[in-house]
C-alpha cells in the first residue's frame, strides 16, 4: 500500500514538475538534425539512433525529451520540425525560439517506441535517478537496472561510495557484480570477488552469465559459479514453494468464495440452483455498472459495488425463490430444471441488454501490484485482498447462521421443517430470506472475480461445476466443510500443475474428488439440514 | 395392465408410420419430399430421445439423478466415431491410409493401442457397448457400493463427466482434442452423404430405439421394476426387506448407460460430428431437463421430451437467433412450476387437474 | 400414466414431421440471399455477434449501391449456438431450405471442420474470416483470415529482430495454438535458437487461474536473458492472463507478449492500462491511417449505433471477402456458386490498410502483416509491418508432413492437397470422388 502510493506521488510529482522545466528549456541542450530526423520517421525501429544520442547527451533537454519519449509524451509536427510535450494541452519543446509562432499546434503525431526502446529508456532515467534525494526513488532505479548494461561501473562505484541505504547498496553490488561477470576485460580476481557477492545476494538475473562460467571449465571459476548456482536453485527452490503455497490458498478462496453462496441455497436449503453461477455474474456486472457511474473512482465504485452486488443478486434470488422455487419445495430435483431454464434467460437477458461481448472492469490501484514480503518475495496485493475478503465473508455468513434470528430460523427449518413451524417460525419467509442471502453472497463473490477475469456472459459458467463439488467434497450442508473442502482443492491444484501441467492438474483433482466421495460418501464433513435425509 | 399394452400398441404404430413415411418420402420420389439431411436431422433426434429414455430409467423409475449420462453417450460416440475414422482411410486430407488426419497433424507415426481393430464394424461395436457399459460398471460399484446417494451421487456423475470432458479436450490423448472427429466418408463401405444411407441410418436408430422402449417397459413392469421403485422410494426399506440394493442399482445403471452408448454410436454418423462438447455438464443438464420436461417415470415422456426440445432448439435458433434462449428457458421454467410432472400432463387436461386436486401418483420422494 | 402417452406422443412425432417437411419446401423470392453462420449465444457469441453485424452492415451498404445484379441482397442470420453439429445442421438449412447464394461465417476451427463436408457435398461457398492453424483447403470455401504465414512467422521475425532469446509458448491446448506453436517452434530452432530456450504452456479452454504459469514465466524470464512470450491463448483466457501479468509486475519492457489472438474488440472488454506495449500481430488494426479505414469505422459506428465500438481484424476479413463476392457476382454475372468460385481466383479488392487483397489459386489471400503494441486506449500502435502483402500459404513449409503439399484450385492441377514431390492429388482434396463410393453425387468438373 505504502509502496504504491509513493509511486503514485512519484509520478505525480514528475508530472508537475515538467511544466517549470520547460519554461527553461531553451538553451539548456539542443536537437541535432540526426535526432530530428529519426525522431520524425514513421517507423519506430527508426528511433534507436535518437535514443542513443540523447542517451548519451546528458543535457537537460534530452533528459526531457527520454522521458517525454518513454511515458509516450511527445508529440511531433513533421512538417515544421516542432517537438512537443503533451501535458494537459501540449508544451513545446524544440525549437527554442518557435515561441512567437503562437497558435494551437495541428497536425501532431505522437512519437512511438516500442518496448526494447522504452526499456532503454527505463534504464537511462533510472540512472539519472540513482541520485534522487528519495531513497525510495533510489531503490526502484536501482532495481529497474539490475541486469541492464546501460550504467559503466565506474558510475556505480562513485555512487556506492556515498549511498547509505541498505537496499539501494545491495541492488549497486548486485548490478556491480553482474557486469563484472559479463565483462572479458575483467580478471579472474574480480569475477571471483564478483562471484562472492552473488553468494551472498540472491540475484536471479545472474543465472544466466553463473551458467556460463560454470561451463567455462575454468579451474577456479567454475566451481565458485556452481556453488553460487546451487545457491541461486535453493533460493528459488524455497521462494517457489511458499509462492505456490500462496497460489493454492488464492485459488481456493477464490473456488470458496463462489461456492459459499452455493453452500446455504444447495448445502443448507437442498435447491439445486443451477442459476448459482448467474448469481456471481449479475455481482461482477454489478462492479461494471458502479465504474460506468462513476468512472473517476473506479476503487470507490468497487467498494460501493459489494452492498448493491449483495442487494441486486439477493433480490433477483429472492424474486427467482419466490416465483419458481416456492412452488417446487416437495421435488426438489425439479428445482434443477427451473433454475436452468432461469440461467438460460439470464445469461441471454445479459448478452440482449447489455453486450454480447465481455465488459471491462477496471482494476483499481490498491487492487494492483505486489507487497512485498522480503526484498526477493512479493504477494500479488489483489489476491491477498480476496483471500481476506473471503474470509471475512466466511465468518460474516457464519455468524448470521449461527448469531442471528434469522440464522436461528432457518437451522430450525432446515433440521426439523414441520417442527420448526409449530413452534411459530415462518418457514416460507425463512425460506426466502435465506436464498437471497446465498444468493446475494453469490454476488458478493461475482466482484471478487470481477478483479481477477473476465466480466462477460458466460462468467456464471466457468464457477457452476467447480462450486457444486467444493460444496459436495466439503459436505453438503457444513459452511466449514465448504471453507476446507475450497482451500484443499485450491492447494491441491496448485502443488499438482507444476508437476504435471495445468490441463492434467484439473483432471487429477476430478477424478481425486470422485474417488474421496466413494470412500467418504457424504464429503469431508458429515452433513446436517434437509439434504441430509434425501 | 390392459393400458400398457395399449400404449405400447399406439407407439409401435407411430414408429412403423414414421419408419415407412420417412422412407418412401426421402427415397421414393426422384425429388425426396423429405430431404436426406432432414432426416439424418430426425435421425438424430432419435438418437437424443435414446439418451433421454435411458436417464429416464435411472431417475424416474430409481430415483438416481444423473448429471453425467452425457459421458456414455459421448464414449459410444467416439467408439464408433473411430471406426468411422478408420473407414476414411486414404481419402483424408494428408492422404494416410493408417493413420486418421488429426493424427498426422499432430506428429505421431503409428496408432496408439486403444485404436488397434476399430476399423473392424463388430469390435467397434463391442467398443460401443463396452466402453460405456464398463465405465458405469466401475463408476456405478464403487459410488453405490459406498452408498453415495442422492446428490452427491449427481455431483459425482458431474464431475464424471467434466474430467472426461478435460480429457478428451486434450491433443495428446489421441482422440482428435478440440476439433474431434469429423469429415466422415462411409460406414461399411456405404456412401454416408447418399440418401440411402440416411435412411438406413434412420431406420436403424428407430428399430434401437423401438426394441430399447419395448424393452425397458418390460424390465419395469417386471419384478425389478417393482424393486426399482420401491427403492426409489424408500431405500432403506428394500435394503431390509433383504434385496440386495446395490446389485439392482449397478445392474440398470450399466444397462442404461450401454443404452446411452448406443444413442451416441447412432448419433455420430447422422451429426457428422463428435466433439468433446457432448461431455459437457450443460450437455447432459439439458438432457435431464428434457426428461423431465416429457415427465419423468414415463419413458415416453422422455422420448417427447427430446424430441421437444431439439425441435424448438433447431426452428427457433433459425427463426428467432437472438431470442431463443428466452423461450427455452421459459420453456423449462413454467413445464416445471405448472406441469407439475412434465409435458405429458400438460396435455392431458383430466391428469393434470387430479394432479393438482389430489396426492400424485408417483414421482420423487423427499420428505 | 399411460393412457394416452402413445397417442399424444403420435401427434406431436407427426407434428414435427410435417413442420419439418415443410419447412424444406419453402420458395423462393426475387433475391440474392446471404446466409451468416455466426454463433449468437453459447461461448463463441462473444466474438462472432460483431461479424454478424459486419456483414448485415456490409449487405445494408450495397444494397444502398443497388444490390448486385439488379436484385437485393437478403441476409438470412441463423443461430448455431457454438454448438458444432449444430453448424452443420444450420448450413445444410442455408444452402437447402434458404438457398443461399453464400455464406459468410464461423469461427472456431471445429466450426469450420464441422460445415465443411456439408458445403463440399451441397457445393455452397463459404467465406471464412478468421486467422486459423492452416493445413486445410477446400473447393467451397475462401478462407480471407490469416495463414499461419501470414501472421507467426512475421511475428517471431520481429522478436528476434528484437534481440529475444528465450520464448516462451503458451496456449490453449487445441489445434490452431498446436499447429501455431509447432510451426513457430520449428522456426526458432532454424534461427539458432536452442531448445533449452524454449518452453510451452498448453491450459484448458476459459483458463482463469494463470498465477503458477505466469510465476513459471517470470522465473524464466528472469535469468538475464531477454525472454517473449508467444501467446495463441483463446478468447476468454485472455483477459485473466493479461491481469495475471499485471498483477505480477510483468510489464511489457521486461516481458513482451505477443498474442495471435488479441485484438481491439477482445481488448474492448479489459482494462488496458497494464497492458500498455504487449504485441500483437495481426493483417489489420483499427489504427490503421487510411481513408477506407476511417469511412468503414465511421459507417461501422452509425450501423451499431455506439460511437465507441472498435473493428477488428476479423472483421476487416469479412470486409474483403464479402467485397471480393460482390466483385466477383458482377464478374461472373450470376450468382451461381462455380461461376462466381470460377471469377473469384486472382480477384483483387482493396484492403483497409491501403493495399490490395488478391484471391490465389489456393483459396487464400495476400495480407500486410501488422504488429502493433497494445496502448492504454485499447488500440494498437503500429510498430512494423511488411513492406508489401504477403501471400498465404495453405500448407506450412515448417511441418514434415506439408512440406511438400500445394493447394491449387485452377486448371490443371485443381486440387487442395496436391504433392508436388509426387505429383498426386491425395485423399479427399480433389474435388472429385472418395475413390470407392459410387452413391455420391458426381461432380461437372469430373
Amino acid at each position: 500500500m505504502r509502496r504504491s502510493l509513493s509511486v503514485l506521488l512519484f509520478f505525480t510529482i514528475g508530472l508537475l514538475a515538467f511544466p517549470a522545466d520547460t519554461q527553461a528549456a531553451a538553451g539548456r541542450g539542443a536537437v541535432s538534425s540526426e535526432v530530428m530526423e529519426s525522431l520524425k520517421s514513421s517507423r519506430v525501429a527508426d528511433r534507436d539512433t535518437a535514443i542513443s544520442l540523447l542517451g548519451q547527451d546528458r543535457s537537460p533537454l534530452a533528459g526531457q525529451l527520454l522521458e517525454g519519449l518513454r511515458r509516450g509524451r511527445l508529440f511531433i509536427d513533421r512538417d515544421r520540425d516542432r517537438l512537443y510535450l503533451e501535458n494537459d494541452g501540449y508544451v513545446l519543446l524544440w525549437p527554442p525560439d518557435g515561441e512567437d509562432n503562437h497558435g494551437e499546434p495541428v497536425n501532431l503525431k505522437k512519437v512511438g517506441t516500442n518496448n526494447r526502446q522504452r526499456q532503454t529508456l527505463e534504464g537511462l532515467l533510472s540512472l539519472s535517478a540513482l541520485n534522487d534525494p528519495l531513497a525510495e526513488n533510489r531503490r526502484k532505479a536501482s532495481a529497474a537496472l539490475i541486469g541492464s548494461s546501460i550504467a559503466l561501473p565506474e558510475e556505480i562505484i562513485n555512487l556506492l561510495a556515498a549511498e547509505d541505504d541498505r537496499t539501494v547498496r545491495d541492488n549497486l553490488v548486485r548490478i556491480l557484480a553482474l557486469s563484472s561477470l559479463k565483462d572479458s576485460s575483467a580478471s579472474a580476481a574480480e569475477k571471483l570477488a564478483a562471484l562472492d557477492e552473488l553468494s551472498r545476494l540472491y540475484t536471479p538475473a545472474a543465472q544466466n552469465d553463473l551458467t556460463g562460467l560454470a561451463a567455462s571449465g575454468d579451474p577456479v571459476l567454475s566451481p565458485a559459479a556452481r556453488k553460487v548456482l546451487a545457491f541461486m536453485e535453493a533460493r528459488a527452490q524455497h521462494l517457489a514453494l511458499a509462492e505456490t503455497f500462496f497460489f493454492g490458498a488464492s485459488l481456493g478462496s477464490v473456488l470458496v468464495l463462489a461456492a459459499i453462496g452455493l453452500a446455504i441455497t444447495f448445502g443448507v436449503m437442498g435447491v439445486i440452483n443451477m442459476a448459482h453461477g448467474e448469481m456471481v455474474m449479475l455481482g461482477a456486472y454489478t462492479v461494471w455498472f458502479m465504474q460506468t457511474l462513476i468512472p473517476e473512482y473506479p476503487g470507490l465504485a468497487l467498494i460501493l459495488s459489494l452492498p448493491t452486488a449483495f442487494l441486486v443478486s439477493g433480490a433477483v434470488g429472492g424474486i427467482i425463490e419466490l416465483s419458481v422455487i416456492k412452488p417446487l419445495y416437495q421435488r426438489p430435483l425439479e428445482t434443477l430444471l427451473a433454475t436452468f431454464g432461469i440461467s438460460l434467460i439470464l445469461q441471454q437477458a445479459v448478452r440482449k441488454l447489455i453486450s454480447p461481448m465481455n465488459v471491462a472492469v477496471v482494476t483499481p490501484t490498491f487492487m494492483s501490484g505486489q507487497w512485498a514480503v522480503t526484498p526477493n518475495f512479493s504477494l500479488t496485493q489483489g489476491r491477498v485482498i480476496i483471500i481476506l475478503f473471503c474470509l471475512a465473508v466466511f465468518l460474516a455468513v457464519y455468524l448470521v447462521l449461527q448469531k442471528t434470528r434469522l440464522g436461528l430460523e432457518v437451522r430450525a427449518v432446515t433440521q426439523n421443517r414441520s417442527m420448526a413451524r409449530a413452534l411459530g417460525i415462518q418457514a416460507p419467509r425463512a425460506d426466502t430470506l435465506t436464498f437471497a442471502l446465498g444468493s446475494g453472497v453469490a454476488g458478493l463473490a461475482g466482484v471478487a472475480v470481477s478483479q481477477l477475469t473476465n466480466v462477460g456472459p458466460n462468467l456464471g459458467q466457468d464457477y457452476i461445476v467447480d462450486s457444486f463439488m467444493v460444496v459436495v467434497f466439503g459436505g453438503v450442508g457444513n459452511l466449514w466443510g465448504t471453507l476446507s473442502g475450497g482451500l484443499i482443492i485450491g492447494l491441491c491444484n496448485k502443488f499438482l500443475e507444476p508437476v504435471n501441467g495445468a490441463m492434467l492438474a484439473r483432471i487429477t483433482i476430478m477424478a481425486g474428488i470422485i474417488i474421496f466421495i466413494q470412500r467418504r460418501p457424504k464429503g469431508l464433513f458429515p452433513p446436517r439440514g434437509r439434504v441430509a435425509a434425501v | 395392465m390392459k393400458a400398457v399394452d395399449r400404449s405400447d400398441k399406439i407407439f409401435t404404430a407411430v414408429m412403423a408410420a414414421a419408419a415407412l413415411v420417412v422412407t418412401v418420402c426421402c427415397l421414393g420420389f426422384s425429388e425426396p419430399l423429405i430431404s436426406p439431411s432432414a432426416v439424418s436431422l430426425l435421425g438424430k433426434y432419435l438418437s437424443y430421445a435414446i439418451l433421454a429414455l435411458s436417464i429416464d430409467l435411472v431417475w424416474g423409475y430409481m430415483g438416481i439423478l444423473s448429471l453425467g449420462h452425457g459421458a456414455f453417450f459421448a464414449l459410444g460416440g467416439y467408439a464408433f466415431g473411430m471406426y468411422l475414422m478408420r473407414q476414411i482411410g486414404s481419402r483424408g486430407v494428408y492422404g494416410n491410409a493408417a493413420l486418421p488426419d488429426f493424427m498426422v497433424f499432430i506428429g505421431w507415426d503409428r496408432l496408439p493401442w486403444y485404436w488397434l481393430g476399430s476399423d473392424n464394424f463388430f469390435i467397434a461395436l463391442a467398443a460401443v457397448i463396452l466402453a460405456p457399459g464398463l465405465l458405469a460398471l466401475v463408476f456405478g460399484w464403487t459410488a453405490f457400493r459406498a452408498r453415495v446417494s442422492g446428490v452427491y451421487f449427481s455431483i459425482m456423475s458431474q464431475a464424471l463427466t467434466y474430467a472426461l470432458m478435460l480429457a478428451f479436450f486434450l491433443n495428446s490423448l489421441g482422440f482428435g482434442g478440440n476439433n474431434g472427429f469429423t469429415d466422415f466418408k462411409s460406414i461399411l463401405g456405404f456412401d454416408i452423404r447418399a440418401g440411402s444411407t440416411a435412411v438406413a441410418l434412420f431406420l436403424v436408430t428407430a428399430l434401437v430405439l423401438y426394441s430399447a422402449v419395448l424393452l425397458t417397459r418390460r424390465l419395469v413392469g417386471s419384478r425389478l421394476g417393482l424393486v426399482m421403485v420401491a427403492l426409489r422410494d424408500n431405500e432403506e426399506r428394500v435394503r431390509f426387506a433383504g434385496y440386495k440394493v446395490e446389485r439392482v442399482k449397478v445392474a440398470v445403471y450399466t444397462f442404461s448407460a450401454v443404452l446411452a452408448g448406443l444413442g451416441g454410436a447412432l448419433y455420430v454418423p447422422q451429426a457428422g460430428i463428435i466433439n468433446p462438447s457432448l461431455f459437457a455438464p450443460v450437455f447432459s443438464i439439458e438432457m435431464v431437463a428434457c426428461v423431465a420436461l416429457g415427465g419423468r417415470g414415463t419413458l415416453y415422456g422422455a422420448i417427447l421430451g427430446a424430441f421437444l426440445v431439439s425441435y424448438v432448439k433447431s426452428r427457433l435458433s433459425s427463426d428467432f437467433p437472438d431470442l431463443w434462449p428466452f423461450f427455452l428457458g421459459a420453456l423449462f421454467v413454467l413445464v416445471t412450476v405448472f406441469g407439475s410432472g412434465g409435458a405429458l400432463n400438460l396435455l392431458n387436461p383430466g391428469k393434470l387437474c387430479r394432479k393438482l386436486f389430489f396426492r400424485r401418483t408417483h414421482g420423487p420422494e423427499s420428505n | 400414466m399411460s393412457y394416452s402417452c402413445g397417442r399424444k406422443t403420435a401427434v406431436f412425432l407427426l407434428t414435427i414431421l410435417m413442420a419439418l417437411g415443410g419447412s424444406l419446401l419453402k420458395a423462393q423470392d426475387d433475391t440474392i440471399k446471404v446466409g451468416i453462420l455466426h454463433s449468437l449465444s453459447g461461448t463463441m457469441a462473444i466474438s462472432e455477434t460483431t461479424l454478424k453485424d459486419a456483414i448485415l452492415l456490409l449487405i445494408d451498404e450495397q444494397n444502398k449501391k443497388g444490390g448486385l445484379l439488379g436484385r437485393k441482397l437478403e441476409a438470412v442470420v441463423v443461430d448455431p449456438a457454438s454448438d458444432w453439429p449444430m453448424f452443420a445442421e444450420k448450413a445444410r438449412d442455408l444452402l437447402t431450405r434458404d438457398k443461399v447464394a453464400v455464406v459468410f461465417g464461423c469461427w472456431t476451427s471445429v466450426s469450420r471442420k464441422s460445415v465443411l463436408p456439408v458445403f463440399e457435398e451441397l457445393n455452397g461457398l463459404l467465406f471464412y474470416p478468421v486467422q486459423y492453424e492452416g493445413q486445410e483447403s477446400s473447393k467451397n470455401v475462401i478462407y480471407t483470415g490469416a495463414a499461419p504465414n501470414q501472421q507467426a512467422i512475421p511475428a517471431v521475425d520481429y522478436l528476434l529482430g528484437e534481440g529475444n532469446k528465450r520464448f516462451v509458448l503458451v496456449g490453449t491446448d487445441y489445434v490452431f495454438p498446436r499447429t501455431a506453436n509447432k510451426i513457430v517452434e520449428a522456426y526458432l530452432l532454424k534461427n539458432g535458437i536452442v531448445q533449452e530456450d524454449i518452453v510451452t504452456y498448453y491450459t484448458p479452454f476459459s483458463h482463469s487461474d494463470w498465477q503458477s504459469i505466469v510465476a513459471d514465466i517470470k522465473r524464466f524470464g528472469g535469468t538475464g536473458q531477454k525472454t517473449a512470450v508467444i501467446s495463441t491463448i483463446n478468447g476468454d483466457a485472455n483477459v485473466p492472463f493479461y491481469k495475471e501479468l499485471a498483477a505480477q509486475n510483468i510489464s511489457s519492457s521486461d516481458i513482451p507478449v505477443m498474442a495471435f489472438s488479441v485484438g481491439e474488440e477482445e481488448l474492448s472488454g479489459v482494462d488496458t492500462k497494464p497492458l500498455t506495449g504487449h504485441l500483437a500481430a495481426w493483417n489489420y488494426f483499427q489504427s490503421v491511417e487510411n481513408g477506407a479505414n476511417a469511412e468503414f469505422i465511421k459507417k461501422w459506428r452509425e450501423f451499431i449505433k455506439n460511437e465507441k465500438r472498435v473493428t477488428n481484424d476479423p472483421m476487416e476479413a469479412s470486409y474483403i471477402g464479402f467485397n471480393l463476392w460482390a466483385k466477383a457476382v458482377e464478374k461472373a454475372k450470376t450468382a451461381d456458386v462455380d461461376a462466381v468460385l470460377k471469377a473469384l481466383v486472382g480477384l483483387s479488392v482493396p484492403n483497409l490498410s491501403g493495399g490490395t487483397a488478391t484471391l490465389l489459386p489456393n483459396h487464400h489471400l495476400t495480407k500486410p502483416v501488422l504488429i502493433g503494441e497494445i496502448e492504454d486506449n485499447g488500440q494498437f500502435q503500429i510498430v512494423w509491418s511488411t513492406e508489401k502483402e504477403v501471400p498465404g500459404d495453405a500448407w506450412s513449409d515448417f511441418l514434415p508432413e506439408s512440406a511438400d503439399l500445394i493447394s491449387d484450385w485452377t486448371d490443371p492441377v485443381n486440387c487442395g492437397n496436391y504433392n508436388e514431390k509426387t505429383k498426386t492429388c491425395l485423399g479427399a482434396g480433389k474435388s472429385g470422388e472418395p475413390t470407392e463410393s459410387p452413391a455420391a453425387p458426381a461432380d461437372e468438373k469430373n
